[in-house]
């Protein structure tokens, strides 16, 4: 009996115990989203029980992915305790260039990829250059580089959907299949989102990102690069933002002009919702992950169950506010 | 009197220089347009200006109080929806409803505005998911564009008064003078000021937060309502126009900047961001009076914006501390 009381005390080096450990560690904010996306398959199981098969999960989870890149980018951002307004029209220049890139022959059919996603850093550098160096607000700079981005691409369109179609390439990442049916979009948004965590949990970059949205002076007296690295946050915010459009051209294969518009507000939604504060400095990337789904669960079961468009902009609102006022809120000015 | 004059003009710097810049554009503008500046060119320039200065001065409340609106643009496109149901009929119809789509602008504002207070969320997500509800209340009311305004009514107010001057300018100055000045006059208006320098030295200084805010909120509420009723009457018509509302929450953002309204909140005034939205619009119309391809004005558009936003960084200049830098 002792025993036993002793073992659960130094239960830490158990599995069960470890498990527990991790249960403490975990934020309410993880938590929650999670068991909401839980709630959403219930409710849309008791509409229809094929929203629990497997078809249907691994379907929602590809569209996710093309979320869940952008939102990786837009949540470092946020971690900085910034906001990027670009993504509408850098997902469109992504995808716009990467087909455009295809257009060019056979060199240019193979450098798609990395011509798509290298434009959308040139922007993400031009958006973090005005943001750490100009010090002007991000809010703003990221505003004049979306408008900056759509007149670059109506110039280059003609102000039409572009003719080009989309590489082998691109439509392989973004529709193709690997071994065991699992879709090679959520394979990219699997291998997007580990080398997230790594940068944000395992470099110095990550931990300065996270220094810089908690308080950025005292980061700066701290010794830390704190421009280099907001502007390089913004660079790769601006890179992923691209590969969602490169992905979105991908899976259309074409690009269109309002590609972008319906991915702003639900990526910072989906952070949002994934419990990191949009002023920076908290947040994990698991969250978002859980944001993303949840998100992309909801719009889909929405649709599925034939709500006329209006319900679904409605319910869709209505949600985020019950879900924050669950579990985002601020402090009250006497703490 | 005289003495601080320094200081109130420190103060009052951003106005006056989105003043300044207005009046070189629409000087260069007028004076190009190959119609030359008659009475059917300024009322055209007007009720385009007028409508984005509204929304500007919707933003300015809000963002004074280191906020955001989001969903300003939403507001005015259910707004414009409403209005184009309910503004119809006879004059005293018209009148009722036009004052009922008011009023759900101002219940529109003051949502945000509890939501952010009592549900203590911060503004820029409750009111992306509060434009997602006012949104779905527009496309509910209005599926398909449509609607049939008294054309009569629209142009009274969309025209030119006698003199040739345009009814919108009257419409914005009388905005001004009934919503802004007293609000900039009050305690209230102090208040929004003090908590957007510093919210918790204002609350420790008794300042009442909560009511201001609530207020701010308010009347960005019905300032965007007002914004949407005058979408209605320029185009007799109501769109649950997404873009719409999008593009115009982003103007409205660009024009209070460009008008010297700190998005950090404190500073800056409406009447700054009134002439940061003419500024804005007489941008696009001088790309077209010096015939540049249609194709290239929205590139030059965003040029411009981006190189007047840059203009902020000159500050750093004056900066001596590099620690004044890092907030």
């Amino acid at each position: 009996m002792d025993d036993a009381r002793a073992a659960s005390r130094v239960s830490g080096d158990t599995l069960g115990g470890r498990l527990r450990q991790f249960a403490l560690q975990m934020d309410r904010t993880i938590v929650w989203p999670f068991a909401c996306i839980g709630a959403v398959l219930v409710v849309g199981s008791l509409y229809s029980s094929s929203f629990l098969s497997p078809d249907y999960l691994l379907q929602q989870l590809k569209v996710a992915s093309f979320l869940g890149v952008i939102a990786t980018g837009a949540m470092i951002v946020i971690l900085l305790g910034q906001i990027d307004l670009s993504v509408p029209w850098v997902v469109a220049v992504g995808g716009m260039m990467a087909t455009a890139a295809t257009g060019w022959g056979a060199i240019g059919s193979a450098l798609a990829i990395p011509v798509g996603v290298g434009c959308g850093v040139a922007l993400g550098l031009v958006s973090g250059a005005g943001v750490a160096y100009l010090r002007i607000p991000s809010m703003v700079v990221t505003l004049a580089v979306n408008a900056v981005a759509q007149g670059l691409m109506i110039v280059h369109t003609g102000g039409f959907s572009p003719q080009d179609a989309s590489s082998p390439a691109m439509r392989f990442i973004a529709t193709g299949q690997t071994l065991l049916g699992i879709p090679n979009a959520l394979v990219v948004w699997t291998i997007v989102g580990v080398a997230a965590v790594f940068l944000l949990t395992r470099t110095t970059f990550g931990r300065t990102v996270y220094a810089i949205g908690n308080r950025e002076r005292a980061a700066y007296l701290s010794g830390a690069r704190t421009r280099v690295v907001v502007m390089s946050a913004f660079a790769l915010a601006g890179g992923m933002s691209a590969l969602g459009g490169v992905l979105l051209a991908g899976y259309a294969s074409k690009a269109a002009q309002a590609m972008g518009d319906p991915y702003l507000l639900p990526a910072i939604a989906a952070v949002v919702l994934g419990g990191t504060s949009i002023l920076g400095g908290r947040g994990s990337y698991i969250g978002t992950v859980a944001g993303v789904i949840l998100i992309t669960l909801l719009q889909s079961i929405l649709s599925v169950a034939q709500m006329p468009e209006y319900g679904r902009h409605v319910t869709y609102g209505f949600v985020i506010i019950a879900m924050l006022l669950i579990y985002g809120r601020g402090r009250r000015h006497s703490d | 009197m005289n003495g601080d004059w320094h200081y109130r003009f420190r103060e009052h710097k951003g106005t006056l220089a989105a003043f300044a810049a207005f009046v070189v554009m629409f000087t260069i503008y007028a004076a190009n347009h190959p119609a030359g500046l008659n009475a059917n060119v300024a009322t055209t320039a007007a009720n385009k200006g007028v409508l984005l200065a509204i929304v500007a001065m919707a933003q300015t409340f809000v963002v004074l109080t280191s906020g955001i609106d989001l969903s300003v643009g939403m507001v005015m496109v259910l707004a414009n929806c409403l209005a184009s149901t309910i503004v119809v009929g006879s004059p005293q119809q018209a009148t009722l409803g036009a004052c009922a789509v008011l009023l759900v602008g101002v219940v529109c504002g003051a949502i945000n505005g509890l939501i952010v207070i009592f549900g203590r969320l911060q503004p820029i997500v409750t009111t992306i998911a509060t434009g997602a509800i006012y949104y779905g209340a527009a496309l509910a009311l209005r599926p398909v564009p449509g609607g049939d305004v008294d054309a009569s009514l629209a142009n009274a107010l969309t025209g030119q008064l006698p003199g040739g001057i345009p009814a919108s300018l009257a419409l914005l100055l009388a905005l001004v003078a009934l919503v802004w000045l007293p609000f900039r006059r009050s305690v209230i208006g102090r208040a929004v000021y003090a908590l957007g320098s510093s919210e918790l030295a204002a609350y420790m200084s008794g300042v009442p937060v909560q009511r201001a805010k609530l207020v701010a909120y308010t009347l960005s509420g019905f300032l965007a309502a007002v914004a949407g009723l005058f979408v209605t009457l320029i185009t007799y018509s109501g769109e649950a126009s997404a873009a719409n509302g999008g593009a115009y929450t982003l103007y409205s953002i660009a024009a209070v900047v460009l008008g010297g309204v700190s998005l950090f909140g404190g500073s800056g005034s409406a009447i700054g961001a009134i002439f940061g939205a003419l500024m804005f619009r007489t941008i696009g119309d001088l790309l077209f009076v010096f015939n540049v391809e249609p194709l290239w004005q929205p590139l030059f558009q965003g040029i411009v914006l981006f190189a007047a936003v840059s203009l902020g960084a000159l500050r750093l200049l004056r900066v001596r501390n590099r620690l004044e830098l890092y907030g």
